[in-house]
């Protein structure tokens, strides 16, 4: 395995740097976070390296538990943040969080026991990254969709209470936003494995091949983690939607949009 | 929909009792079966409020009997197919007029001054005041027991007015139906209607047109 020096890094740090300037340079109002992004990028994955390196170290499960808890807190956190209207109290941030335990936790845990099924099954070299693939996924799908469920239902206000005056359920009333909002969660997961092998190659596959895996071996492993991550996301979204969309309505079937905060600026 | 079986219930249709909602209130009031009563007021005086309350769309407080069945007793939905209200601007989700009918045979439509094709229509090329006409029909397919219009004849001309007030009248007759109507015009106050409410601030109180 080759590996990267200070200077390789430097000079696809550079390649950033100069995309920066020119963001400046044209006043496309970019540059600012895409440096403190680009920053966080080095000081997360570092820190990161030395945690994952202890923790390799120890195979303890309850370290593996700790880790696997932080990541889960703080993919819930970008869940939240990334919401203009979140639900106002602990659902904000509990709401997100749950659906991707559930899950995230679920679907890992299942593919530790079974299909890698390694002794013992949370074993961190591979349970870690595992379930920061399948959290970085479901984190990205359930944020879009809750998202695009409570913008939709607020601009659509006047529409769901219509439905709800001519007596449908709530459930009929915010069917159709519901099922957009579902297809806007899976749709980068959806297009990710429609184009897998053509379009792209996949970020953990190319990882594994450039370390010197067998490609076909390394293929297989990307087949499992797509459809992992497809099941993960998939039930996420689910099970986000559905509290969140019943969340909007309170016992007698109306719009409660107060449950929502008012939009950050 | 359901229809509410029992011993005919001597007393008001709908009533409205002691009801507050968005600080505004408390509200009394009662409509007989076949009954017309206007509702009028100042803007921003909270007739809109008062009907969105009685649909049960917002929380409140007080209470509101269906032929002397409490508004609570009734799934949410089941009450607003018996107690219909008509905002004062409709809304309309599906391309075509149609698909927001349970069916076809709509017997409103041609009274109100459409023919057959209507339910066809796309909905992006309804004016204002087809908009209106239709989403009377569209209620009126629940068989309401109880409707709440809100200046349903805000941008209709004289005629598509009138057409709308006789569907209204005949519905009533031939249903038994209740209807609160909420006018600006004390002209039309007076001729749709046989009671007369005025909403200040204070609450409801009976009066002339």
């Amino acid at each position: 395995m080759i590996t990267l020096s200070v200077f390789d890094l430097s000079l696809a740090a550079l390649l950033v740097l100069i995309l920066a300037a020119l963001s400046w340079h044209m006043r496309l109002g970019l540059e600012r976070s895409l440096l403190i992004a680009a920053l966080r990028t080095v000081v997360q994955l570092s820190l990161i390296g030395l945690v994952l390196k202890t923790v390799f170290a120890t195979t303890g499960v309850l370290w593996v538990a700790l880790m696997a808890v932080v990541m889960l807190a703080a993919a819930g956190y970008e869940v939240m943040a990334r919401q203009q209207r979140r639900l106002k109290g602990w659902w904000g941030y509990g709401l997100g969080t749950g659906a991707m335990f559930i899950s995230s936790f679920a679907v890992t845990v299942l593919a530790l026991f079974t299909m890698i099924g390694n002794q013992p099954w949370y074993e961190p070299q591979y349970a870690i990254p595992l379930l920061g693939m399948m959290l970085g996924n479901t984190m990205s799908g359930i944020a879009l969709a809750l998202d695009r469920l409570t913008q939709t239902a607020w601009q659509q206000r006047a529409v769901i209470e219509q439905r709800l005056m001519l007596g449908q359920t709530r459930f009929d009333a915010i069917d159709e936003i519901r099922r957009e909002a579902m297809r806007s969660g899976m749709m980068h997961i959806i297009n990710a494995m429609a184009a897998a092998g053509i379009v792209s190659l996949p970020g953990m596959m190319t990882g594994q091949i450039l370390a010197g895996a067998p490609p076909m071996e390394a293929v297989k492993y990307q087949i499992l983690i797509m459809f992992l991550i497809t099941a993960g996301t998939g039930f996420g979204v689910t099970t986000a939607l559905w509290l969140a969309s019943r969340r909007l309505f309170d016992e007698r079937h109306r719009l409660r949009l107060d449950v929502l905060s008012a939009p950050r600026q | 929909m359901v229809a509410l079986e029992g011993p005919p219930v001597s007393g008001p249709l709908l009533r409205v009792s002691r009801l507050v909602t968005h600080q505004r209130g408390p509200f009394d009031l009662s409509i007989d079966a076949g009954e017309c009563v206007s509702l009028r007021g100042p803007s921003g005086s909270g007739k809109s409020l008062l009907l969105r309350a009685i649909a049960d769309l917002d929380p409140h407080q007080g209470e509101v009997w269906l032929d002397g069945v409490p508004c609570e007793q009734i799934p949410a939905p089941q009450w607003r197919r018996q107690v219909a209200l008509l905002p004062v601007e409709s809304q309309w989700w599906q391309d075509k007029v149609g698909a927001h009918f349970p069916d076809e045979d709509c017997p409103w439509l041609i009274p109100l001054g459409f023919d057959e094709t209507a339910l066809g229509w796309q909905v992006s090329r309804l004016s204002s005041g087809e908009k209106q006409r239709l989403a009377l029909a569209r209620a009126l397919m629940n068989r309401p027991r109880v409707l709440l219009l809100d200046e349903p004849t805000a941008s209709l001309d004289e005629i598509s007015a009138a057409a709308l007030e006789a569907v209204v009248a005949d519905y009533r007759h031939a249903a038994g139906a209740a209807v609160l109507w909420v006018s600006h015009s004390a002209a039309q106050a007076a001729r749709v209607a046989s009671r007369h409410y005025q909403l200040t601030p204070q609450g409801v109180r009976e009066g002339k047109p």
